[in-house]
């Protein structure tokens, strides 16, 4: 089962990541845009989805200064569609176009 | 008293740590697959960028088999000292409190600082003075100490704030100019300065060489262990 991860600086802590971003944004003409925060996306696989918070506590999050969300993702929610390009690698048609169909977030 | 100084992949002070320990008994480098630290006394985890500093610094780092050798050792109440990465480390592995975070201004920090003994009840500051300012320096990109408000109020009535920055001095943005702390029991202690690049007169400083004496000293005066 494929999951994403989103760890983020817990509200009220300093992220000076997000500051300059939001300073670097007026010099490209985007105005009026604020409250930046950067964080970071995990994708992974597992076989156990019931420890992915574990999992996040002990490694992938720093609670104590950290938030995470867990997103289990459905074969149809594949960002990078990558069950269609294992399947097209697999032998069926390679100028096959788009995701595959049914069961195409793969085993 | 024998200190091990771990090393990681990607350590990359740990020669220094091992000379100024050096400077003031006996000491080995411990590889970090070594799961059983035989005659080591007390351990020293240096600076450096253990494992890239994938995910966070010393997130990967605290699950190194060597890493439960010296969270043994600290049960024990063993001295344990981290210095930057080392001290990340200790953080991640719960022997410290708090977390470091990245530096307010965002730039990788690299000068000599003035920092504050705010306790010397700890094994590595018991041959100096509260209030007595050393001059160590700081080489850092994550050394923002945090922790919540409530925890902080509870290390500062315990005492566990080892050293401040002087004003002025604080390089990261930490909390309360926080620049080292203690584990309760004062055994464990880090610190984002580097003492062990202030050891000779050579490096401008032997300020950071005190507190290896200290260590070297305790040792002396106590059996392993007690």
């Amino acid at each position: 089962m494929k999951a994403l991860v989103l760890i983020r600086p817990k509200a009220g802590i300093l992220d000076p990541q997000g500051k300059a971003v939001e300073r670097a944004l007026p010099a490209l003409g985007f105005e009026g845009v604020s409250h930046v925060r950067v964080g970071r996306l995990v994708e992974l696989e597992a076989d156990d989805p019931d420890r992915l918070d574990q999992l996040c506590e002990q490694l992938l999050a720093n609670p104590l200064i950290e938030d995470y969300e867990i997103e289990v993702l459905t074969g149809d929610d594949d960002p990078a569609g990558r069950g269609a390009e294992e399947a097209a690698g697999m032998g069926s048609d390679p100028a096959a176009p788009g995701r595959a169909s049914g069961g195409g977030g793969g085993p | 008293m024998i200190v091990g100084v771990l090393q990681f992949p990607g350590s990359c002070d740990e020669r220094d740590a091992l000379a100024a320990c050096e400077r003031v008994d006996e000491a080995r480098l411990v590889w970090h697959a070594e799961r059983d630290l035989g005659d080591v006394d007390a351990v020293v985890v240096p600076g450096g960028f253990s494992y890239g500093d994938y995910l966070r610094a010393g997130a990967i780092a605290r699950f190194a088999p060597a890493m439960e050798a010296v969270a043994e050792l600290a049960a024990e109440g063993r001295p344990v000292l981290g210095i930057c990465n080392g001290f990340q480390v200790l953080c991640e592995a719960g022997l410290l409190p708090g977390a470091l975070l990245p530096n307010a201004g965002l730039r990788f920090v690299c000068r000599q600082v003035e920092v504050e003994v705010a306790s010397a009840e700890t094994a590595f500051t018991a041959g100096l003075e509260p209030g007595e300012r050393l001059s160590i320096p700081v080489k850092h990109t994550s050394g923002r100490w945090f922790a919540p408000a409530d925890e902080l109020e509870r290390i500062e009535a315990a005492g566990q704030v080892v050293f401040r920055y002087a004003p002025g001095h604080n390089p990261n943005g930490s909390l309360a100019d926080v620049a080292g702390v203690a584990n309760e029991a004062g055994n464990v202690v880090g610190l984002m300065p580097h003492p062990e690049h202030a050891v000779d007169p050579l490096t401008g400083s032997l300020d950071g060489l005190r507190l290896f004496a200290s260590l070297a000293e305790r040792a002396s005066l106590a059996p392993a262990g007690s």
